[in-house]
């Protein structure tokens, strides 16, 4: 029981420390693409660290079963959010940091040929 | 430790609340709506209100900023310049501030006992409840049964608004015409929508018959199951969501429920008791308080539902004719 708390404690600390970081990023990351992977390794990473160290806790009954559905449904919608997106920005013609440095003929192609999806 | 997480979650609500006054960009405001509603959810949580808290996650945060970014799409995304003077406004928004304080002031204390709100009726509810109306969940018993009148009010309501909104935006006949829509390039997006749309629907249907032993009930499954269909032509497009639930069976669904609720009232009334007075309806008087919290939370969940949709597919259909010219 206590090698339980303990590691549901480590796992609790590891799912804070890496909301705090994504929550940081989402502020300090510089570009839009950046940001969405800062905001999404919140949603799935320490979502998944979370619930398990929450799960720990539990007495091994239905509240395990409901967190471990929640853990499910979070780990199936968010990283689906994020990639909705990104690929939405991605259609609606935002270009990386990358091609805004360098933008050679390709990449301007690429992205004008996105540029009809959404709107 | 309560105290605390309650100060921070209104802190949080008060800083959304700025927030959404001074942005320009509509989009941004309805987004902050949107946390504004879980934040305030969180606080319900927090308070042990937790139906409460279920039917402000559920329909402030997610039917409604659906409905709003559905009327964003219709009108533009940002706000328009106010060319009046604003010291009227401030003056009145003033005064009105100053006079809600002021009567805070009067308010017996926070979580006290021996507030009148807690000794009124609540202790009747809390006692007698178990053994008049025999559910686990008493929000259920208060909500469906002592106060059902109130209920089949609040119903006719949702119902009154979805009159509101089609006579506004218009009922409109031609679903045939309706453009292709959706998101036909997101492949990933229609994996996982087909793979959760079961999982919402079910889960509505929990809420709905499990409203009677835990949190939920009709106005909570209502809204889920809405959200599963609303979601289902946001990524497959309008007329895949007409093929499945077509509007004109929406609107016939939406008295339906109203009616469900009615007809239990007409038949305890029938039966020799007062109008939605569930404990003539069986032999046994919990047996009866069970049969109608089941039939008239039915209704209520009937209603929610087909009101959410219709009034989404009206503004949804309002959009794709606003693009198609």
């Amino acid at each position: 029981m206590e090698i339980l708390e303990i590691v549901s404690a480590i796992l609790l600390v590891a799912g804070i420390f890496f909301g705090l970081t994504g929550a940081i990023g989402l502020f300090r990351f510089p570009d839009f693409f950046t940001r969405v992977h800062a905001a999404s390794v919140t949603d799935s990473f320490a979502a998944i660290l979370i619930i398990a160290g929450l799960m720990l806790l539990t007495n091994f009954d239905i509240n395990t079963a409901k967190l471990l559905f929640i853990l499910i449904f979070l780990l199936l919608t968010s990283p689906t959010a994020s990639h909705a997106l990104a690929k939405s920005a991605r259609h609606g013609g935002l270009i990386t940091m990358a091609e805004t440095k360098a933008p050679s003929p390709a990449v301007a192609g690429k992205t004008a040929s996105n540029d009809d999806g959404v709107n | 430790m309560y105290i605390l997480i309650d100060v921070v979650l209104l802190a949080m609500l008060a800083l959304t609340a700025l927030r959404v006054i001074f942005l320009k960009d509509l989009f941004a405001v309805v987004m902050l709506f949107g946390i504004y509603s879980f934040i305030s959810a969180l606080i319900f949580v927090n308070l042990d209100a937790v139906d409460v808290a279920f039917t402000e996650a559920s329909v402030g945060a997610g039917i409604s900023t659906v409905l709003m970014l559905g009327t964003l799409a219709l009108t533009g995304r940002t706000e328009k310049e106010n060319k009046h003077s604003q010291l009227l406004p401030l003056l009145v928004v003033t005064i009105t501030g100053a006079a809600l304080i002021y009567g805070t002031l009067d308010m017996p204390p926070f979580g006290d006992p021996n507030n009148p709100i807690h000794q009124h009726v609540a202790p009747r509810y809390i006692e007698q409840s178990p053994q008049e109306v025999g559910l686990p969940n008493m929000v259920t018993s208060v909500l469906a049964s002592y106060r059902g009148f109130d209920t089949f009010g609040e119903t006719v309501v949702v119902f009154a608004a979805a009159v509101g909104v089609l006579s506004l935006l218009g009922v409109g006949r031609r679903e045939k015409e309706a453009a292709e829509s959706g998101l036909k390039s997101h492949r990933v997006l229609h994996v996982v929508a087909k793979l959760l749309i079961p999982l919402i629907i079910l889960f509505a249907l929990y809420v709905q018959f499990h409203g009677d032993f835990g949190p939920g009930g009709g106005f909570q499954a209502g809204v889920i199951a809405a959200a599963a269909f609303i979601l289902y032509s946001l990524v497959f497009g309008l007329p895949s969501a007409f093929e499945v639930v077509s509007s004109r069976f929406v609107k016939v669904l939406a008295p339906v429920g109203v009616l469900i609720y009615a007809s239990v009232g007409l038949v305890s009334m029938l039966k020799g008791g007062n109008f939605l007075d569930y404990n003539v309806l069986a032999q046994d008087p919990i047996h009866g308080q069970h049969y109608g919290i089941i039939i008239i939370e039915l209704g209520v969940g009937i209603t929610v539902f087909a009101v959410m949709l219709s009034i989404f597919y009206a503004f949804a259909r309002q959009t794709e004719k606003a693009n198609i010219q």
